[in-house]
C-alpha cells in the first residue's frame, strides 16, 4: 500500500476544501444575492471546469502556471520556486477543478434562504456581515456541508489534472489515484485492487460519517 | 552525384508503381491498430502510404500507452493489430492465447534523445549536467519502455543519483515531451521518433543518447484478429517501404 500517496491525497483534499470554502463562499454569496445583469456569465465560468475533460484542463493549467506564463513568472519572482510539479501547483489546479462542486451547492442553499428573514435582520439594524454570519450561514449549513464533502471527494478521486501538472513525484505530487494507475500500468493488478479498496473504504467512511453528522445537526436544530 | 541521389528515388518510385500494379488484387477492409505513442507520426504517414498502395484498405490507428492497450485487449478491446513499444506485451498476449504465437513480430527499435525547446539556451548534449536545470522529464520507468531506457541511460552516465530529485515522470512519452514543450521542465529524455517528427522538429533541439547507454528497446507487434489486410500491413511495414519510413522517423530497424 502506498501510504505516502494516500496521505498526500488526504492533505491535498483537505487543503483544497479549506481554500474553496474560504474563497468559494463569498463568490457563492455574490451569485446568490447579486442583481447584476451579467451574473449569468460568472455562473457559466464557474461551471466550466465541469465541461472540459480533466486532462485538457490540466494541460492548459500546466501552460498557465509554467515559468513562461505571466502567472508562473510572477510566482517565480516572488518565491523563487515553480508551480508545476509542486504541491502548490497541484493545489491551485485542484481548486480550479473543484470550484463548481463548492460554489454551486453553497450558492443554491444561500438562494433558498427566506429573503424575509434576511431583510428583517437588516431592518433590525444588523449589519450585512453579521446577518450573513448569524442568519444566512446557519440556514445554509447543509448546502455548505454538501459543497465541502463534494469538493473533498472530487479531489480525492482527481486524476487527469494531477497527471498533467503533477509530474508524479513521490510524496509531492504522486496522489493515490496516480499511484493506482501506475500499479495497473505495471500490471500489478493485486496492489492496484488493494489500494483501490482501501480508497473506497476510506471515502465511504468519511462520506457516511459526514452524512450521519449532518443528519444529527439537522434533527437537533430544525431550521427550515 | 545527382544520379546517385536520383537513382534510388526513381527505383523506389518504380517499385511503388509496380507494387501498386501487382497489388491490384483487392485487399479490402478496415484495419484498426492500437499503437504506442512513439509511433504517433511515423504510423500516421505509414497508414497514408499503405492506403495509397492498397486503395480498398483503410487503416485506423489509436495511440496510447502500451500497458493500457495491453489491459484493454485482455478485456476484449476490438483491435486487429497491436504495435507495442516493447516486445513483452505482445508476447504476453500470445501466451494467453489472445493472438497467434507465430504472429508476434519485431518491427523497430526505439532510440532515446535529450530534447530542449528552442526558447531554451541549453545545449542538449550537455543539458543533463547543467546545474541550472531544475526539472528533467522522463517517462515513468515503472511501465513506459522509454522511461526504463532513460533511467538506464542516466545510470550508465553516472548521473542518476545526482539527478533523481530533479526527475518528473510523464505518463507516456508524448506527455513527457509536453512537459518540456510547455517550459515546465527544462530538459526531457524522449523518443527520437518524436524529436525528429515534422511537427516537433522546429520546436527544439535534440542530442541522441548513445546506443550503448541503455538496453536495446525492441518494439514488437502482434496480429490480434487475422485478416488479409492485417497480414498485408504487417508485410508492408517489414518490407523496404515500411522500413525506410520507420528509419526516416527515427527508429532503428530490426537486424541493424
Amino acid at each position: 500500500m502506498d501510504w505516502q500517496a494516500i496521505w498526500l491525497s488526504l492533505r491535498l483534499s483537505a487543503s483544497t476544501t479549506a481554500i474553496l470554502l474560504a474563497a468559494g463562499t463569498p463568490l457563492a454569496y455574490w451569485l446568490a444575492f447579486s442583481r447584476r445583469r451579467w451574473k449569468f456569465l460568472v455562473e457559466a465560468v464557474v461551471a466550466l471546469p465541469l465541461v472540459l475533460p480533466p486532462t485538457v484542463l490540466g494541460f492548459y493549467v500546466l501552460l498557465a502556471i509554467g515559468p513562461r506564463s505571466p502567472l508562473g513568472a510572477l510566482y517565480g519572482k516572488l518565491t523563487g520556486g515553480m508551480l508545476p510539479f509542486s504541491f502548490q501547483g497541484l493545489l491551485l489546479a485542484s481548486v480550479l477543478y473543484s470550484l463548481p462542486f463548492t460554489v454551486q451547492p453553497v450558492a443554491a442553499s444561500f438562494a433558498a434562504v427566506d429573503r424575509g428573514l434576511v431583510e428583517a435582520s437588516w431592518c433590525l439594524g444588523v449589519s450585512r456581515f453579521a446577518t450573513f454570519r448569524r442568519v444566512v450561514v446557519p440556514l445554509s449549513l447543509r448546502g455548505i456541508a454538501t459543497g465541502a464533502i463534494l469538493s473533498f471527494a472530487h479531489t480525492m478521486g482527481e486524476f487527469g489534472v494531477v497527471l498533467m501538472v503533477g509530474g508524479n513525484i513521490p510524496g509531492v505530487t504522486r496522489t493515490v489515484s496516480i499511484s493506482i494507475y501506475d500499479q495497473v500500468q505495471a500490471l500489478d493488478y493485486a496492489a492496484a485492487t488493494q489500494t483501490s479498496l482501501f480508497l473506497l473504504g476510506l471515502s465511504f467512511t468519511v462520506l457516511a460519517l459526514t452524512s450521519a453528522f449532518q443528519r444529527r445537526v439537522w434533527n437537533v436544530w430544525p431550521m427550515n | 552525384m545527382l544520379t546517385r541521389q536520383l537513382l534510388p528515388a526513381a527505383l523506389a518510385g518504380l517499385a511503388a508503381l509496380l507494387g501498386g500494379a501487382c497489388n491490384s488484387r483487392p485487399v479490402t477492409g478496415r484495419l484498426s491498430i492500437a499503437a504506442a505513442s512513439d509511433l504517433q507520426f511515423a504510423l500516421a504517414e505509414a497508414g497514408k502510404q499503405f492506403h495509397r498502395e492498397y486503395r480498398h484498405a483503410e487503416v485506423a490507428i489509436d495511440y496510447g500507452s502500451s500497458g493500457n492497450f495491453y489491459a484493454q485487449i485482455r478485456n476484449g478491446a476490438p483491435f486487429d493489430m497491436f504495435l507495442s513499444a516493447d516486445v513483452q506485451y505482445p508476447r504476453l498476449l500470445a501466451q494467453q492465447g489472445l493472438a497467434r504465437a507465430d504472429s508476434v513480430f519485431i518491427y523497430a527499435a526505439g532510440r532515446l534523445a535529450v530534447w530542449v525547446p528552442s526558447f531554451s539556451s541549453l545545449d542538449p548534449s550537455t543539458a543533463l549536467r547543467d546545474p541550472t536545470v531544475r526539472r528533467i522529464a522522463i517517462a515513468n520507468p515503472q511501465h513506459a519502455p522509454y522511461g526504463r531506457a532513460a533511467e538506464a541511460a542516466l545510470r550508465h552516465m553516472g548521473l542518476y543519483e545526482a539527478l533523481e530529485k530533479k526527475l518528473v515522470l510523464g505518463e507516456n512519452i508524448s506527455q513527457t515531451l509536453q512537459f518540456v514543450q510547455s517550459g515546465a521542465a527544462d530538459v526531457g529524455l524522449v523518443a527520437l521518433s518524436l524529436a525528429v517528427a515534422p511537427a516537433v522538429r522546429s520546436q527544439g533541439r535534440y542530442w541522441e543518447v548513445p546506443l550503448d547507454a541503455y538496453p536495446k528497446m525492441e518494439q514488437g507487434g502482434v496480429i490480434l484478429k487475422d485478416s488479409a489486410v492485417a497480414r498485408e500491413f504487417r508485410a508492408w511495414l517489414l518490407a523496404p517501404a515500411g522500413r525506410r519510413l520507420l528509419k526516416q522517423y527515427g527508429f532503428y530497424l530490426p537486424g541493424e
